[in-house]
């Protein structure tokens, strides 16, 4: 498993929000539920080549912002079409005031 | 090359021909958009959802088919019927759309099961097959008006001005999407239907089909059994009888506007409407603005509006100056089909996306 990566401070993201993290020509969605945990997947819709981070969180749902594909970001899941493949998940934590990915 | 030295081509509109390959080699297909710029905080509350306003629309909706529908029964016989099936038409066969179309969003209610189940209700009355549709849309905001690749581009160029005029009547609308039904039903989907459903859904496309012509014929039956309209004027025929609010709306979203381009303020069209047009057309008036943010629940399109209406063409205040400028542009394109409606930008405005558009879309060859 690769080592905790720093992302930003954990004020930097609200709750009931994402954020983009790009990271080793990679990009992510970090996200922050209502209690304020931290849950990070790919950045990128699997239906088509949008970013989340621009959608909308409600409760345990992040919903692509161009065809409102929605998927469950701590499993990862896809729950609406067009969205059908899960998007992949990592561990992510609070440590010290900062949020931390494993990716 | 200058336009008018050239002869243009009749485009392929279909999805598995050369225009499509066209725009995949260009780059048009699934590409970056232009977006007015809104702060995350602002975009967060427009793109909150709720379930009051679809609720108090939804029933009142209902309300309004049942009360009509009872006026027009009981009243048949009487020229006093006449409005109670005009309502009524207007309410099941233009208002359908757009409950279809923000359901299929999944923008109108905040609870899942709410949007789907008006959204299967809706798809009924407009005669769609609820699976395929779907997937058809997504299309459509993906590659908005980008030829070889949208499947819902209503007005070609050039336009064929008798067959939209009989559109207003369902002509011949009904019948194709009943015909589509049909085929759906029998398992048979076609090579443009297959570009954009998952091979994964064409069952369950399928089964919706049976069921949506199982409940037409049930119509028809009953017309025959009981030797009459009734039936058909309430299930099927408004299709026909009263979609012309929906034609009227939909024609306006995109007609006469750029084809190719990746600028939703190029091919997209907001018209001010009245407060009757705006709740039948659930705010979809407010096309521009849709397209560019399609989280945005229709009930938040009026704000959004508001918020970036300096980055926009000015709308068009009225139906009626939108069909003319419209008309005007397409009666153009029967000479001139490279020819679109090019709206002028605000001061305030950033610049249109000058990278593609399509003045250089249109294939062509040099006059002889």
């Amino acid at each position: 498993m690769s080592d905790w990566v720093d992302v930003c401070p954990e004020d930097a993201i609200e709750n009931e929000d994402v954020i983009r993290f790009d990271h080793a020509g990679r990009t992510f969605a970090i996200y922050r539920d209502a209690d304020g945990a931290v849950f990070c997947t790919d950045g990128l819709c699997s239906h088509e080549h949008v970013h989340l981070a621009d959608g909308l969180v409600m409760d345990d749902t992040i919903e692509c912002p161009r065809h409102n594909g929605r998927f469950n970001y701590k499993t990862g899941a896809a729950l609406r079409t067009p969205a059908c493949v899960a998007l992949a998940t990592y561990p992510a934590r609070l440590n010290a005031g900062r949020v931390e990915v494993q990716v | 090359m200058a336009l008018d030295q050239t002869i243009s081509v009749p485009r392929d509109y279909s999805l598995t021909g050369p225009e499509r390959d066209r725009a995949l080699a260009r780059g048009l297909a699934a590409a970056e958009w232009y977006h007015s710029d809104i702060p995350r905080k602002e975009m967060k509350a427009l793109m909150a959802r709720s379930d009051q306003p679809a609720i108090r629309d939804t029933l009142l909706w209902i309300v309004l088919l049942a009360a009509t529908a009872a006026g027009g029964i009981a009243l048949w016989g009487s020229w006093w019927a006449l409005p109670f099936w005009l309502a009524y038409g207007v309410l099941y066969g233009s208002a359908c759309d757009a409950r279809w179309h923000e359901c299929g969003h999944g923008t109108a209610f905040r609870t899942a099961w709410m949007n789907d189940a008006v959204y299967v209700f809706a798809s009924f009355l407009a005669m769609r097959n609820p699976v395929s549709w779907r997937w058809s849309h997504a299309r459509h905001h993906t590659d908005t008006i980008i030829v070889g690749r949208d499947p819902e581009i209503s007005v070609m160029r050039p336009v064929d001005f008798a067959r939209k005029a009989l559109a207003f009547v369902g002509i011949p609308d009904a019948f194709v999407h009943f015909g589509i039904l049909i085929r759906n039903a029998m398992g048979q989907f076609g090579p443009a239907e297959r570009d954009y459903i998952p091979e994964a859904d064409i069952p369950r496309a399928t089964r919706w089909a049976r069921a949506f012509v199982a409940l037409h014929l049930a119509a028809w039956v009953w017309a025959l059994v009981s030797w009459s309209l009734i039936p058909v004027l309430l299930i099927g025929g408004p299709r026909i009888y009263g979609c012309w609010q929906m034609v009227m709306t939909g024609l306006l979203q995109h007609g006469g506007l750029a084809e190719d381009v990746l600028d939703h303020r190029l091919n997209t069209r907001t018209v001010v409407m009245d407060p009757v047009n705006r709740w039948i057309y659930l705010n979809m008036n407010y096309h521009v603005e849709h397209h560019m943010f399609p989280m945005v629940p229709y009930h938040a399109l009026p704000r959004l509006h508001a918020l970036i209406q300096h980055d926009l063409p000015p709308p068009n205040p009225s139906i009626r100056h939108a069909y003319a400028e419209m008309i005007r542009t397409l009666i153009r394109q029967q000479r001139e089909p490279g020819h679109y409606l090019r709206r002028i930008l605000p001061p305030t405005a950033r610049p249109y996306r000058e990278d593609l558009h399509d003045a250089d879309a249109v294939p062509q060859r040099p006059a002889t």
